[in-house]
């Protein structure tokens, strides 16, 4: 078996007098799809922040593709190789759909412009966005914008792609949209890491849960090990809790 | 009386009221264009805030910067332009012995810079900080986010008080006249000497200022009003979304 993608060893992270990660260890394979759930404040998106360095830990060793990320020369070339989709979208308000694919191509893959759009169009065409590629980005609905953001980061050609709560902005009627677009990546074989609270999803399309809990990892395995035989308490009561509301 | 007089002033110094009206106007417009340029920069590199990616070197240089930066806008800010206008003006005339008029720009520029640079400031922190992290987690550096993404949005909610200096500077240029440029106070001064018809004079000059700021912030709401109807709904009108496909329904009907 070939060595992991991410593999991270011991980390920490303190804000101030709070000790959000209290050590975790953790490791994704090429190609797998890696669900990270648990309670809010349990250091889900911390965790997920140190892995493209938007925080950075306080101990600890991360690799990534192999090289110790903590200590790189390059952040924004690594950075550009692990795509990343938050809660909130972030888009770029001052440019249209298709602009926010091609604008950071241009800037930090250095590609021609006619490159960038081709690229762009085919990405957005892949996440259904294609005929909006001229509309304003804040006239457009939450899913879409989602959608957006996942081409956006796609035209990138991520290695690795981290989801925060991607869905957890959206009004219910949206939740679908996205996740299907997400399911087709994890088919297609992209390594993701994401955070969620879509258990159904979480059990359908990972191929391993992570329970993360008050800074630590509780427990990870199978979808149908975790949600059927959980070794830990904690981990039964919160997925039992999670189910059923 | 004081009519004929009036019209008798616009006859015989109606050139001169021109040529001051041209040379506040001039003044005024390329004092906040600088002023606007120099404000973008030093009120940019101030919001830039680094983090531990960034070289100790940067943080130097950054910390550095933030302290000349800071001497800056509050020395300008915080001393009446005209004290400035003179103060440079002889400062300086003997080492590059320059002309009244470029003086006067060169300080209504720098003047108006530090005014900007605050108007920019915090135009940027209005900027959702979200964008900026995603700009970063596509590998944008801090320099190419500031510029691509968060100074064009900077600008748009800044562009109000943008404007607003403009009206300021078509006024406060007045006090310029202390280094004997020919605007339109210098003008207006020199008329009333003459004249002695002071009434009348500054009443027409008061009168000139009024339409001056008034057309000008006819212009500027017109573009105001233009760059925030671009926020068009340019969505293809009928057609509906292809991907319906629910990934939850589909799930319950197992
Ligand atoms: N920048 C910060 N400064 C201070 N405290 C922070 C910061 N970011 C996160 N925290 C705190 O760290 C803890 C863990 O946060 P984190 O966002 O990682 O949790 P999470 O598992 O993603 O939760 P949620 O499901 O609510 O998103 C929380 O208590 C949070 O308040
Ligand atoms: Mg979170």
């Amino acid at each position: 078996m070939s060595e992991p993608i991410v593999e991270i060893k011991d980390i920490h992270k303190h804000y101030g007098s709070l000790e959000v990660l209290k050590g975790v260890d953790f490791s994704v394979n090429e190609g797998e799809v890696i669900c990270l759930v648990g309670r809010s404040g349990s250091g889900k998106s911390t965790l997920l922040r140190c892995i493209n360095l938007l925080e950075k830990p306080d101990g600890g060793i991360i690799k990534v593709f192999g090289q110790d990320i903590l200590h790189i020369k390059n952040i924004n070339s690594y950075r550009a190789q692990v795509g990343m989709c938050f809660q909130q979208f972030n888009l770029f308000n001052n440019m249209n759909v298709l602009e926010n694919c091609v604008k950071p191509q241009l800037k930090v893959l250095k590609i021609s412009k006619a490159e960038a759009t081709e690229k762009a169009l085919k990405f957005l065409d892949k996440v259904g966005m294609k005929k909006f590629a001229s509309a304003d980005v804040r006239t457009i609905s939450g899913g879409q914008k989602q959608r957006v953001a996942i081409a956006r980061a796609l035209c990138m050609n991520p290695k690795l792609m981290l989801f925060d709560e991607p869905t957890s902005a959206l009004d219910p009627e949206m939740v679908g949209e996205v996740l299907t677009i997400m399911k087709e990546l994890a088919n297609e074989g992209l390594t993701m890491i994401i955070v969620t609270h879509e258990m159904n999803f979480a059990r359908d399309v990972s191929d391993r849960v992570v329970f993360m809990d008050q800074g630590r990892i509780e427990e990870e395995g199978t979808p149908k090990k975790l949600f059927n035989n959980p070794e830990s308490e904690r981990t039964a009561a919160f997925l039992k809790a999670s189910i059923n509301k | 009386m004081f009519i004929s007089n009036c019209i008798d002033i616009l006859n015989k110094y109606g050139s001169s009221l021109m040529l001051g009206v041209r040379t506040t106007l001039v003044v005024a417009l390329t004092g906040t264009v600088l002023g606007l340029l120099l404000g973008l920069f030093v009120g940019g590199f101030r919001a830039v805030k680094l983090d531990f990616t960034a070289s100790p070197a940067s943080h130097f240089l950054k910390g550095f910067f933030d302290v000349i930066a800071n001497i800056y806008i509050t020395v300008f800010r915080g001393t009446p332009m005209m004290v400035q206008a003179v103060f440079i003006y002889y400062a300086l005339l003997d080492i590059i012995h320059w002309d009244k008029l470029p003086a006067a720009i060169f300080v209504i520029s720098i003047n108006t810079g530090a005014y900007m640079a605050e108007i920019i400031r915090s135009g940027i922190q209005a900027v959702d900080p979200g964008q900026t992290e995603a700009a970063r987690s596509l590998g944008m550096s801090n320099s190419q986010t500031m510029f691509s993404v968060v100074i064009p949005q900077a600008i748009k909610n800044a562009f109000p008080a943008i404007g607003n200096e403009f009206i300021v500077n078509i006024k406060d240029s007045s006090v310029l006249m202390i280094i004997s440029i020919t605007e339109l106070m210098f003008q207006a001064k020199s008329i009333a000497g003459s004249t002695f018809h002071f009434t009348e004079t500054y009443f027409i000059e008061a009168l000139i200022y009024l339409i001056l700021t008034s057309i000008a912030s006819l212009i500027l709401n017109t573009i105001e009003k233009r760059m925030n109807t671009t926020v068009r709904l340019s969505l293809p009108s009928s057609e509906t979304d292809n991907i319906t496909v629910n990934y939850l329904s589909k799930k319950e009907e197992k």
